[in-house]
């Protein structure tokens, strides 16, 4: 009784649009949601047909090759680091967490506007200028790919914080016994880390790894507001959400193609967290 | 400074749940407590004095006072009560969405009129009638680009247009006259670069997004033929487009500006010499430089070609839905045909804009002199619409991509539009079926 209500928000907010989407997956659907036409699979078939679609699959995965990784050592190292600290622990631990109550947006127009604009008083234009280096056009250039490192610096530090708590509390859990254990036995630094620490953080990482993937597969603020110009973004870049985006909603309006996109989409969330999990042995206790 | 109907495409932010992203829009419409409309409206039933209430609905325009003028105007029609809604954030989407429930409004303005899924949808109405014999007094182009087999769908608003402007000082101390050709805008550029300060702005993506349309125009293509077919498969297309690669490996024009070409900053705070922007930003300019500007348009490729400027409108359409069609059609009329009083004071007297009755021009105070008399002839002369009603989201998306991959990356203008040229085929076929 109690869960009630809940449920009933999840029935209407949660599986009723995915059914519809599946179902308006399979119809012509333009500007409607109550559409006529059935085509079939034929939706699915355009949308593994489209090498806009596909080069997005591509970006995506690209792009989870570097931040999955990358933020899962560099959480991990601030997270050891803050818990073996001793001097203003809340204050370390307080302020690498601010960065994720700030909003993508925010930090993208900051990104885009104040660290990496084009012009000489951008600020990382300003510091290449004490070198003596000519100012880039850190977002308008595709060579070198700069790009790339305005939106991976922007999510980095939008998301070390997070998976630093949850690294930490893993890391509290762990039993100083079994370093006083080590100690006694003369390990001691790398040792310590290799054969007590980050075993004990299994159930922790694999959580973090499958988080981390499927944030990546989500990826959408900080690409469309660093990237988008008026309605149109540029081809490089482009996860599949904001190609869907543009499809299905913008001003194309295109269900059809949109749903299906996002079922296929979701297939390879699903197939890849699964996957992971069972490499991983998602849900065994730290041991 | 947000009003203008180039903008409606952007400022989209949004976070959407994965899966299901498409049904939620149409489910949340459809949920959606406050609708703008009120209750008795549904029903059919009359507001006071046995008058309907239509429900009109507007984007949020930046100018202060524009939304006290339009309650003004509506609240001046006698043979309805008009309730205006003002409606903030990402207006194109919440009423395309709304558009497909009952709940939307009985009249609304669309950037550029109804999309053309929209009309073959028969969510909105044709609105021919509306004009009677005023229908050459409205601009060529723009309302061209709300016609669709013959049919008016919507009545255009005022118009925004884009240009170039330049520095006369910065120009005249280079020695540079302003460029007839685009190769003579070429090397304008380069002549006009010296250090951190650029010659030309056409925006953070060398003009990819932006200049895709009056480089085909200034050869003499245009993205589809009268006839509706592909209208630039052709090696001096290709040269044109290609020309935007040149400026860009020229190292002359500005890249990464903080606020792109449709704010005036960059050119104000001296970043470049010239710039590609849009008319309304005309009072910054002013209070920036004073007199010391220039505009044209955008100069034709050679002397086979043509200069152009973009323009476009917000059109006001009538939904299909309404439970009162030929009252609101009735309403669009008094307000976007007849009243040309209101119609004047809307598009000068709070942002800087060009009525859409060429006959108004001449009483617009903003435009009798200096530079935006001159802008206001080449929307009139030259002006081409921002792109055909046929040229849907799908094709531009495509063709934007191509753009950016002639421009940045360098690839062969001729062969991307032999790739481009099946996907707008489709949906051409698709939206004439």
């Amino acid at each position: 009784m109690f869960v009630g209500p809940f449920v009933i928000g999840l029935i209407i907010f949660v599986y009723v649009p995915i059914v519809w989407s599946l179902y308006l997956s399979l119809f012509e659907a333009y500007n409607t949601v109550t559409p006529t036409t059935f085509v079939g699979f034929g939706n699915y078939a355009d949308m593994l047909a489209d090498p806009a679609f596909r080069q997005s699959l591509v970006t995506f995965l690209v792009f989870a090759a570097v931040i999955v990784p990358v933020t899962f050592v560099l959480s991990l190292t601030v997270a050891l680091l803050v818990a073996r600290t001793t001097f203003m622990q809340a204050f370390f631990r307080s302020v690498f967490f601010l960065p994720t109550a700030c909003s993508y947006v925010v930090a993208s127009l900051i990104w885009k506007m104040s660290i990496f604009s084009g012009i000489r008083s951008g600020l990382a234009n300003a510091v290449l200028g004490w070198f003596g280096i000519d100012s880039i056009p850190w977002l308008s250039i595709t060579e070198p790919p700069w790009y790339w490192l305005v939106i991976v610096t922007a999510r980095l530090w939008l998301q070390i914080g997070f998976y630093m708590i949850l690294f930490l509390a893993g890391i509290q859990r762990i039993s100083p016994n079994l370093y006083e254990a080590a100690a006694i036995d003369g390990a001691q630094g790398w040792k310590v880390f290799r054969y007590i620490t980050f075993p004990q953080l299994r159930a922790t990482s694999t959580a973090v790894l499958l988080l981390l993937m499927i944030n990546a597969f989500q990826a959408f603020d900080e690409f469309y507001n660093i990237l988008s110009t008026f309605g149109t973004y540029p081809p490089y870049a482009r996860p599949p959400l904001v190609y869907l985006y543009y499809t299905a909603l913008g001003s194309g309006q295109d269900f059809g193609h949109g749903s299906a996109g996002a079922v296929i989409l979701t297939l390879i969330i699903a197939i890849v967290a699964l996957t992971q999990g069972r490499l991983l042995r998602l849900g065994r206790r730290d041991d | 400074m947000e009003q203008n109907v180039f903008r409606s495409q952007l400022n989209r932010r949004s976070l959407f749940a994965l899966g299901g992203a498409a049904a939620v829009t149409g489910a949340l419409a459809a949920c959606g407590g406050n609708t703008g409309r009120e209750t008795a409206t549904n029903g059919g039933a009359t507001g006071g004095g046995g008058k309907v209430t239509l429900n009109q609905w507007y984007h949020q325009y930046g100018e202060q006072g524009t939304q006290q003028a339009v309650e003004r105007y509506a609240a001046a029609y006698p043979n309805a009560t008009v309730k205006v809604s003002w409606k903030p954030g990402d207006y194109d989407q919440s009423t395309a969405a709304s558009l497909l429930t009952d709940a939307g409004p009985d009249v609304f303005e669309y950037g550029n009129g109804p999309t053309i899924d929209m009309i073959k949808g028969g969510q909105v109405v044709d609105l021919t009638d509306a004009f009677g014999d005023t229908k050459s007094d409205f601009n060529d182009s723009v309302l061209k680009r709300v016609t669709y087999q013959d049919k008016i769908w919507a009545i255009p608003q005022v118009i925004d247009m884009q240009l170039l402007v330049y520095r006369t000082s910065m120009l005249d101390k280079a020695g540079v006259k302003p460029p007839e050709t685009v190769d003579d805008l070429i090397a304008a550029s380069k002549k006009l670069t010296t250090g951190d300060v650029k010659g030309l702005f056409v925006g953070n993506d060398g003009g990819a997004g932006l200049l895709g349309g009056p480089m085909l125009w200034s050869a003499g293509f245009d993205y589809l033929t009268d006839d509706n077919e592909f209208g630039f498969d052709d090696p001096r297309a290709a040269t044109a487009l290609g020309k935007l690669r040149e400026l860009w490996q020229s190292k002359s024009i500005l890249l990464g500006a903080p606020k792109d070409w449709f704010d005036a900053s960059a050119l104000t705070s001296g970043l470049t010499a010239m710039q590609f922007t849009g008319l309304w930003t005309f009072p910054d300019i002013k209070k920036g430089l004073g007199d010391d500007f220039g505009v044209m348009a955008w100069p034709k490729l050679d002397a086979s070609g043509k200069d152009s400027v973009p323009v476009g409108a917000y059109g006001s359409c009538v939904s299909a839905k309404s439970q009162h069609v030929d009252e609101a059609k009735a309403f669009a009329k008094w307000l976007w045909v007849d009243q040309t009083s209101f119609q004047l004071d809307f598009a000068t007297a709070y942002g800087f804009h060009i009525p859409s009755r060429t006959s108004l021009i001449p009483k617009a105070a903003t435009l009798k002199a200096g530079q935006a008399a001159e802008a206001a002839k080449l929307a009139t002369e030259v002006g081409h619409a921002q792109s055909p009603l046929l040229w849907t989201p799908k094709s531009n998306t495509a063709f934007g991509d191509m753009m950016s991959r002639i421009v940045k990356d360098g690839a062969d203008p001729m062969t991307e539009i032999t790739k481009l040229k099946p996907i707008v085929d489709a949906e051409l076929k698709r939206v004439q079926a």
